[in-house]
Parts: C-alpha cells; structure tokens; sequence
C-alpha cells in the first residue's frame, strides 16, 4: 500500500509584497525542467500588502510513477510534520514556521534570512519592543534539522537585485532539493525579467549560501573620542563600571557646548557618587545619573539641532546614502516646525519670558513660526542654520537653558533626597530620565509624566517603592496619552490629584 | 484592467483542441467558460476570483471575435440579474465574485433567478473565502443553494476535472433549468496545474438573436401565481431532473477501499487534503489509493439518495468531511439513511470540529479518530506518531513572536487620511468611526485603531445611521470608491440626504478598487475604449442632494485636517460629505514607474525622491511610527551609546509621498525628517548651480570645523 516515492514538500513563508509568488514561479519552472510534477498554491488574500504570506509547492518525479498511470495526490497546504524544506523571507517568518509546526527537527530544512523586517507592534513601542534576534535565530536553531542563514536583503540591496533571485540562490545553495543550479539559471532566463541582474544576484546568493555565512555579530559598541586629561583624571576617580558612560557623557556634552560644561557634568555626578556607599563599584545611581544627566544637559534645542543638521560628516553620509550615480545632483530639504516656545526658548531668558507672557508679542512673533521647509543644500537654508548653531555660545544665556536646568534640578534635588532613604527607589527616580524626550509635543507629554512620577517618588514609603515607581515608568512608555500611568496611578492610591500641569 | 497586464494569461485563452494550457485553477476555469460557448460573463471582483475578472476584462479581443459579451459590473446584484437573459434564451451566462458576501448582495436577484428558472445554462463561480487567507466573515455559501434550489459543484482540485465540470455545470443548469453555483476555495484558486484545452466555442445563441426575437412567457414572472407553479416546479420537475443529471454523468466519483465496514465521504475540494491525511495514517498511497471507500460529492448540493444509499450499504459508519458550519451534508445524510432503515451511523462533527478550516492537521487528527474508533486494524501502528506531530503545541514559542496584521502600503493615500483623523480624536476627543469594506478597513489595525463597526461594502454612511442625535458629537462614517459606486450612494448617501443625517462621511477615493487588485471603478480617471470612466464622485454626491461637500488632497494633512475638523464643529445640520482624494500608490507605481524611467533613459529630467530620519536628531521615542505605521518607516539601532532605544529609520522601499514630511508638521513632531531629491540628468543651469553652492557651503564648512 504505502509507496516509498513521496513528494518532496516546500512552504514558503514570505511578507506581502517580497515576490513570494515570483520565487514560486521559478521553482515550478526548475522542476519541470528536472523532471518532477510539481503543483504550487497560496493564500495571497489580503495578506498581499504587509502581512505574512504562504507559498506551498509540492514535487514529484516523474521517474517514481507508476506504470498504471496514476499520479500524485498533492495537497494544497503544508501539513505540519510533513514538510521537507521552509524558506522564510524573513527571520521572524522562519520562527512562526517553527511555531506553526511547519518546521519539526525530525526533517525539515529551513533557510531563512536573518534580517528584520519589524512589525508594527515592535515599531510603534515608545522604547525598545524588538523581539530579540538573537532568541529568535536559536529558536529557529532548536526547531529545524538543519538551519541555513543569510541576510536575504542585505544581499539583494548590494546586488541591486529583487530579494526573490536571492531567495532562490539560497535555496539552490542549501541543497534542499535534488535540482542542479543550471536548471534555476534557466528559469530565472525563461522569466525574461532583468535576467542578467537577477542570475547575478542567485549566484551570489548560491555561493554565499554554500560558504555558510555566519550572521553579521551586532557592531561593536562604539569606543568615545579621546577626552581631555583634565576630564580623564576625574572620570578615573569614579567606579570602572560607570567610566564609559562618563566618557561618553563628557564626550557629548563638549561637543554640546564646551569643555567648562563637561566639568559640571562630573562635578554634578561626584555629588551623586558621595551619596553612595564608596565600595558598591556597580554605583548604579551613578550610573543611571550619569546616562541620563548627559542626556538632558544636551537636549536637543534649536542650537544643537542647527548644529547637527550642518556637519560636514552629514553631508557625506546623506550623499552616500542616497547612491548619487554620475551627474545627478542632491538636494536636501528639512522639515522644521519651531513654535513660539523654541523661538522664545532660543532668546535670552528675560526677553523670552517677557515675550512669551504678552499675548500681543505672541501673535507678531507668530509669523516667524510654524512649517518651515529648508533645503539645507543651498546656500542660504545653510546660512540660516549655521546662524542658529552659531548660537551656542550665547546658550547658557537662553530661556530654554535656564527652562532645563530647573527641571535638572528638581530631579536631582529628588534624587539627593530619596537617596538616603531608600536608594532603590532614588535610582529609578534616576531611571524616569528616560521619558523626557522629543520635540514640541511630545517632549510635553514626556515631561508631564515624569513630573507625575517625580511626585509619586516622593509620595511613596513602602518597601516596594522602587518597584512600584519601576511599573509606574514602564506605564509611562505604554502610551501616548498617558492613561496607562494615569490607570497605574489610581492603582497605587495616588489619583489624578497629584497629576502635575504640563509645562 | 488599471494598470497590471495580463496579456500573458490572455493569450493562454486562446489555445486550441490538444494544446496543453498551464496555469492557475481559476484561469482555467475562465477558459472553460469559453470552451463551453458562454455568451456572457458578468461579475465583480474580490478575492480569490479577481483573476477571472481581470483577465477578461484584457481579452477583449477574444471576446470579440468569440462574440461573448463582458461586463464588469457594479455589484454582485447587478451580475446576478445579467442572468436574466438565460430565463428566456438558450444563452449561457456566467457570473462569479467572492463569496459569502457577493451572494449576500446577490441574493435577490439569485432568489427570483432560481424561482423563475432557466433555459440557456446559468452558471455562478463563486470564490469561496473560508480559512486561512479570508478577509470576510465565515459562512458557507451551501445554505444559499439549499434556500433556492440553485446547485452547488465543489469540484475536486485538480485541473481537468474542474474544466470538465465548468462544462457539466452548463449542462446541468439546461437540464434542470436551475442556475449552477461553482465553488472555488482560495486554494484551489489559485492552484497551478495543467490540463488539456479543447477550441473555443461561439455562442449557439446570441444577444443580437434575443433582440431580433424577443421573447417571455408569465410563467416566468416573480408574481403570483406563477411563483407557486415555480415552487411546485422546483420541487417535482428541476431537482429530481438535477438529480437524475448528476447521477448519470458521474458527477460524484466513489473510489473502492478494501474496508468494508466504513466510508468516508466528503466535499470534493477537501479530497487531495483527505487523501494525505489517509496516506499519513498508513491507509492509503500518495496516488489516491485508499483502503478505505471514498464518495466524493463534486456536487454537494443536491444529495443524491441512491448513491448514498449504494455507498452505505454493509457499513457500520460514514465519515462526513464537511467543512464550515451547520452541518448540512451530515444532517441530510442522516436523515437519508434513517428513512432507509438503514443502521449505518453518521459521524462528522465530533471527530472533526464544527468550526474553522479543514487543515490538514485537523482533517488528519478526525479521520485518525474516527478510524481508531470503527477501524483500529486499519491503522499501522507505527504511523500513529503523525497525529500527534500534527498538533504537537508550541505554546513555548508563542511570547516571542508577534503577530503581523496586514496594513497599508508604503505610500498609501489613505495612511495620511488616517494620521489626520488621529489627530483630530486629539483635538476632539474619541471618535465613533462606521468603518467599510476595503483597504481603509486597516484603519481599524494598529497604528491607527480607527472604527468601531463594519456592516458591508458600501455600507460605511448607513452603519452610522442611528447616530445622529447629539449636535456637538458627530460620527464619523468611511467609504471607498468602490464602496461608494457599488452601493454606498444609495444607501449612504441618498438615505442620509433624505432622513436629515448630521455626520460626516468620508469617501476615500483613491482612483481605483485597490483592495481586490486595482481594478477601475466609474470615476477612476482613465479613458478606456469599451467603458466610461471619470464619472465624478462630487457630481453624484451633489446629485442626491448633499449640499455640504469639500475635497480634500490626503497627502495635504494641513489642509484634510482643517477640513475634518470644520465637518466635525460646522453649524450647518445635514450630511457633510468630504471627497478624500490620493491615487492609489501601488497602482500609481505601475503606471508612473515604467514612463520615469522610460523618460530617465531618454536624458530626460527626472527627481526621485526619498525621506530620511537623522540619527543624530531622532530620540527614539517613534512617535511618527505610532501615527503613520508606513512599511518604509522602520527602525535601526542606535548609534548613541546614551540611547540604547532604536531610532527612527527610512528604508530603501520609500516612494517619497511625503507623508513623513506631513506627519512630522502637522503633528508637531520632530525635525529629524528630510527629504532627499536625487536629480537625474539636471539641466545645465542645475548643474551649475549644485557646483557653486557646494564649493560655498564646503568653504564654510571648512572653517566651522574648529569648534566655535
């Protein structure tokens, strides 16, 4: 009854939109040239613009028909166990194959790319919400009898290529199925679309394949420009632990403003040290003072987005990124929207105020507000940033400053206080720094919530302080809106009352 | 049709007796149509049929050497009537579109169809959206069949089968003068084989025939008392006529099994499922050989009590593989073989679930159930592992991998729209939105999070009906194009006009019926030869009386926000309708990318252009991601040792619609936005200008290197 011939089973697990259904023409087209009866289905649906899509081929040779003239029964979907090969398009596609069952260790090959295209879900969180990759390739690691990797976009993107030519090379390199490589050359030919373009990048692909491309290791974290030894020395004082940090730290902020504004930075952070206990070398509030006290000592205001908008650097980088061919040109537009608070905010800080608080001044200074498009590649939209970096000299002057270095104060005034108490809680005070960030509104937003955590911090007791404060900031992050902290609040028994006015 | 060819598939429709045609199931049955002399071919798109659609809607050469008349039509009612013709004239006629919810449109004229019966073949293909890939809610065309009296072919997927019983269904509809539903599933939709073709055949009677000879009888016409001699009709004359048709022309197969004791009997889509399912518990080869008994019902509806009666004879029990719910087959077989006084049980829904699609894992764990109960010594002890392999959970896994929902394109029109709308629940507070059917139902996903309810094509303004009492809190209703021509005039618009409706309907008009594949709609502005396009919207919306209309351009959110928010707070009582307008960015890419670099390798002037996020500037924060959720906008890891959140990042697939641009003003967002214009083959003034401002701005830079 059961007949050794099976067919040989593929599914294809790919994004809307990545040519699944090219790939899947190609393979059709190997087979017959090889000899094998081959039947191909999918479920395109609505699932063609972004979602997760399934291509599913079957392949039988026709050498193992019987001499009755019966066929194959080939099914229209990949049963889970019974399947030979999975290529995923994409390396969270590769684990929801393993998790549908479509990949078993028992026989299933599966090639899959290794990079990320991300899902809205991991998009849209306010911090980090990426699923880990190197979790995810383990996972698909455990769940395949043998794992084949390749960064299928990357190679596409160098290869000027569609990523399907590159999907088929790795099929073709993995050795998955009993066809020759001429045999998809022909196919991809048969097309007659960007053939020459596309057998390139299937014989790059096929080779890279066939050497067994280890993943890209994550770039090495970068290693901060040599800080002055007057810097140096202090940074040297503190605990090993925290000095990159404070070298990054001081790296920016002279970069930020000058050198005199780096040393403040560390003789902030050496009050904060002296609140510790001088043999804990984790110093963790240190630490966590340090990262986000750099952070807001260099908030980004008008200046030092001018400044950033300028660099030379930029403009390299810009023009590698857009791959000028010879003779085109390059031109690049900004997309500004300076309300009346980052205008005043720019002026000394007695003027600004003044200005700010006469409705009269407002609605004349209204006009040099709003959107502003400026194309940084010509002369004057660079002059006119050039002349707002150029600022940064007069910056400690400037209403924003003082603005920020109110709040910095506040919270390391808060920080200075808990300490002593309850040092757990004054680190995820130190922690909270974390949600001011952004521009116009959402720096806003940001700055209320942490107001709100700040009078929360100080409102707590409870040996779970810190923990409490710790669910509190993930609420925090959870939305726009902030109803999650405003729900998380309720839940500790600190009501909307103490809601601080935004700023 | 719009802006993808199909001149490949066209020329496939043409092959002669003996040529062998390869391709998708449903081409193929588009050229089964043509083989069986159809006159006319009516229908509206939609998954998994938009390819028959499409198709013709290209081969009008063919059509019209062939004489077949093709039209697209305006909804699934509107196909449904086009097999008026059939009731008086030996036409064939074939319609199809998506199903359940086009014979829910249908059903009308499908009702009075199968009443007044036909005469020339009706024939209704139906794509039917069940399962993994459906973007409809799950039903089963079967009960529609069993109300009228139509006829319901699931052929067995395989490529010369289905052909022949396109044939089979022009022959059964003449025979019992009932219409003949054709079910597709997705799969076998678009299932690649081959099968032999034999010549297209003319139509034995034409149009021009009809109008030359007019013809009509009262026992036709849905009034009494013709209605009860149609009923009394279907009854005694039609089925049992269906019945006798479907017994001697084969159209269910049985294949023989060495079991005596058990049979399974299934729905002919799901038999190459069923078959590996037998073939991986060790009771039947991968070529159809089965150890136990198959029936196969190609024709599900009607039930042919002798076969059944035939097939159960000496066995203890049937296996029903019937997908969906109720379990109509399994009833009636029940009751067929109850009446007989036959003691063979019935088994369907127990082993197998009631609800979901018949995957092969499900099929195999039933027939696996079933088989241990009534055939233990069927099965081979060593293949029992498969059932469990099949449904092994990995419930482990689950945490790590996070769904992902469909959403709009990179560039999409409406993703501007819906930002806008965000913004104005900002401003406004929470909105009630009636969402429609269409690519604007991914509103309702994530980043977005817009509509509360979805009642239909078309049906956006009338979901909102109910809610117009409170002046200051007006609803919102959505509605495409599509939906718009299809029924949302009448129903939306017109009912809204005419009962004094205070909300606001936005009709999103992005030139095309884009969710089913871009086909053209009345007011897509094209000028085509066999068809009328550029049939304003505005027009008709002001003809049924709207008086408050505005247009917007989406990608504008200044100015669509501006608008929504004057709808939302205006004075004026009455319905207010805003044109939200944006060319669909997928089809806009076909039809602008070919001529761009048509004109580019000309020497011709061309600007591409592409946003970009600066790292350097961006917090991390993705605000712009939580209110535009573009596919190209994506994240990367950040650089800044401080900010270990991943910043913003525009990848390589970036159209350059600007909405980056919009969002980041409109909202207030970020300046971390530009756009990069790369200037192909620039004028010699550009050029020289480019040289001039870069030599400047590199002198200046030059010098703002030393740190001021």
């Amino acid at each position: 009854m059961s007949s050794a011939a099976r067919p040989i089973t593929l599914a294809l697990a790919a994004l809307g939109g990545q040519g699944g259904g090219v790939v899947t023409g190609w393979l059709t087209s190997v087979a017959r040239r090889e000899g094998y009866l081959v039947q191909a289905t999918s479920v395109p649906g609505v699932a063609q613009r972004t979602g997760a899509t399934l291509y599913y081929l079957e392949f039988f040779a026709e050498k193992d028909l019987p001499a009755d003239g019966r066929r194959p029964v080939m099914a229209l979907m990949p049963n889970p166990g019974d399947v030979d090969v999975v290529v995923a398009t994409e390396l969270l596609e590769a684990v929801r194959s393993v998790q549908r069952g479509l990949v078993t260790a028992e026989r299933t090959i599966l090639i899959t790319s290794t990079h990320r295209a991300y899902t809205i879900s991991e998009k849209a969180h306010t911090g980090d919400g990426r699923a880990d990759s190197g979790q995810l390739l383990q996972e698909a690691r455990q769940g395949a009898k043998r794992l084949v990797m390749l960064d299928m976009a990357a190679l596409a993107a160098e290869q000027g290529a569609i990523i399907s030519a590159v999907v088929l090379g790795a099929i073709a390199g993995a050795d998955a199925l009993p066809f020759a490589p001429e045999s998809y050359r022909e196919a991809i030919a048969e097309g007659g679309t960007a053939v020459a373009l596309n057998i390139a990048a299937f014989d790059a692909s096929l080779e890279r394949t066939r050497a067994g491309a280890a993943p890209k290791a994550a770039p090495a974290a970068p290693t901060p420009a040599a800080v002055p030894e007057g810097l140096a020395r202090q940074i040297r004082d503190f605990p090993v632990a925290v000095q990159p940090i404070l070298e990054h730290g001081v790296t920016r902020l002279i970069d930020y403003q000058d050198v005199a504004y780096a040393h403040e930075y560390l003789h902030t952070l050496g009050r904060i040290r002296a609140l510790e206990d001088p043999t804990d070398v984790r110093a963790e509030l240190t630490g966590s003072v340090a990262r986000g006290l750099a952070l807001w000592m260099s908030v980004e205001d008008t200046i030092r987005v001018a400044q950033q908008k300028i660099r030379p650097q930029r403009r390299a980088a810009l023009r590698r990124a857009a791959r000028l061919k010879p003779g085109q040109l390059l031109e690049v537009r900004e997309f500004l929207r300076p309300r009346l608070e980052e205008l005043c905010g720019t002026l000394p800080a007695g003027l600004g105020r003044r200005l700010l608080a006469s409705a009269a001044w407002r609605r004349r200074l209204a006009r040099f507000t709003g959107e502003r498009t400026v194309r940084t590649t010509s002369v004057s939209g660079y002059l006119l940033l050039r002349l707002v970096a150029g600022l940064r000299r007069w910056r400690r002057g400037t209403l924003r400053h003082s603005l920020e270095q109110a709040q910095i104060a506040a919270w390391l005034a808060t920080i200075e206080r808990l300490a002593p108490r309850d040092y757990g809680l004054a680190v995820r005070v130190a922690d909270a720094q974390h949600l001011v960030r952004g521009y116009g509104e959402t720096y806003e937003r940001g700055l209320a919530n942490f107001q709100r955590v700040l009078t929360a911090a100080e409102r707590l007791t409870g040996a779970d302080a810190a923990e409490c404060l710790a669910r509190l900031l993930r609420a925090g992050q959870a939305d726009d809106e902030g109803l999650a902290m405003q729900r998380e609040l309720t839940a500790l028994g600190l009501g909307p009352q103490t809601a601080a006015p935004a700023s | 049709m719009a802006e993808r060819s199909f001149a490949r598939e066209v020329e496939s429709l043409r092959l002669g007796a003996g040529e062998v045609f390869e391709g998708e199931a449903i081409l193929a049955v588009t050229k089964a149509l043509l083989q069986s002399g159809v006159g006319y071919v009516a229908g509206y798109q939609g998954a998994p049929v938009s390819h028959l659609m499409d198709v013709l809607a290209d081969a009008q050469g063919i059509l019209a050497e062939l004489g077949v008349r093709f039209e697209a039509s305006a909804s699934e009612a509107t196909a449904a009537a086009t097999l008026a013709s059939s009731i008086n004239y030996p036409i064939r006629g074939a319609v199809t579109w998506k199903s359940t919810v086009g014979t829910n449109v249908a059903s009308d004229a499908l009702s009075n169809l199968a009443s007044a019966g036909v005469t020339g073949g009706a024939l209704i293909i139906l794509g039917e959206d069940y399962g993994e890939g459906a973007s409809i809610m799950q039903e089963r065309t079967h009960a529609f069949a069993m109300k009228s009296q139509m006829w319901l072919l699931d052929p067995r997927p395989d490529l010369p089968r289905i052909v022949e019983l396109v044939e089979r269904g022009f022959e059964l509809s003449e025979a019992s003068h009932s219409p003949v539903m054709l079910m597709m599933r997705i799969r076998a939709c678009h299932m690649h084989g081959r099968f032999v073709a034999s010549d297209n055949r003319r139509p034995q009677f034409t149009a021009a025939d009809a109008l030359a000879h007019p013809r009509r009888s009262y026992d036709r016409i849905i009034l009494p008392p013709s209605t009860y001699a149609q009923e009394q009709e279907k009854v005694h004359e039609r089925w049992p006529a269906a019945v006798r048709f479907i017994t001697e022309h084969c159209i269910n197969e049985f294949f023989d099994g060495e079991a005596r004791t058990v049979g399974i009997v299934l729905q002919g889509g799901l038999y190459n499922t069923v078959l590996r399912a037998l073939e991986r518990a060790g009771v039947a080869d991968i070529f159809g050989a089965a150890r136990v008994p198959l029936y196969v019902l190609n024709a599900t509806y009607p039930l042919v009590p002798e076969e059944i009666l035939r097939f159960a004879a000496g066995k203890r029990a049937l296996l029903v593989v019937e997908e969906g719910q109720p379990e109509f087959i399994e009833q009636a077989l029940a009751q067929i073989l109850a009446q007989a006084g036959s003691g063979t049980r019935v088994i369907g829904k127990g082993p197998l679930p009631m609800a979901g699609e018949y995957t092969g894992a499900v099929v195999l764990a039933g027939v696996g159930a079933f088989l241990e109960q009534f055939a233990p010594e069927l099965l081979v002890a060593t293949r029992r592992p498969a059932a469990e392999i099949a449904l092994r959970p990995r419930g482990a896994l689950a945490a790590a991998v996070p769904a992902r929902p469909s959403g709009l394109c990179t560039g999409c029109p409406e993703r501007p729209l819906f930002a806008s709308m965000k913004l104005l629940a900002r401003e406004l507070g929470a909105l009630h939105v009636s969402a429609d059917i269409g690519c604007h139902s991914f509103a309702t996903l994530p980043p977005f999070d817009l509509g509360a309810s979805i009642m239909g094509y078309g049906l956006g303004a009338a979901g909102a009906a109910a809610l117009s009492t409170v002046p200051e809190r007006r609803p919102i209703a959505l509605m495409g194009d599509g939906g718009f021509w299809h029924n949302g005039l009448t129903s939306g618009i017109a009912n809204a006009v005419f009962n004094r409706h205070d909300g606001v309907t936005i009709i999103v008009d992005n030139g095309y019926s884009a969710a089913t594949g871009g086909q053209l709609v009345p007011s897509s502005q094209v000028t085509l030869q066999e068809r009328k396009a550029r049939n304003p919207i505005e027009a008709a919306v002001r003809g049924v009386g709207v008086e408050w209309v505005r247009r917007v351009r989406t990608y504008d959110m200044k100015q669509t926000l501006a608008v929504l928010r004057e709808a939302m707070t205006t004075s004026f009582r009455g319905p207010k309708v805003v044109l939200a307008e944006g060319e669909c960015q997928l089809n806009r890419q076909r039809r602008v990318g070919p001529l761009l670099r048509r004109r580019e390798q000309a020497g011709g002037r061309v600007v591409h252009q592409r946003f970009g996020v600066d790292e350097s500037v961006c917090t991390g924060d993705h605000s712009c991601i939580r209110l535009s959720g573009c596919p190209s906008l994506t994240l990367k890891s950040s650089a800044d040792p401080l900010r270990p959140e991943p910043v913003a990042h525009v990848d390589d697939t970036c159209v350059g619609c600007g909405v980056c641009g919009e969002v980041a003003h409109a909202a207030v967002l970020c300046p971390s936005f530009y756009r990069a214009d790369v200037i192909a083959n620039p004028s010699w003034r550009e050029r020289l200008l480019d040289r001039v401002r870069r030599a400047i701005i590199g002198a200046l830079q030059g010098r703002e290197d030393t740190p001021a």
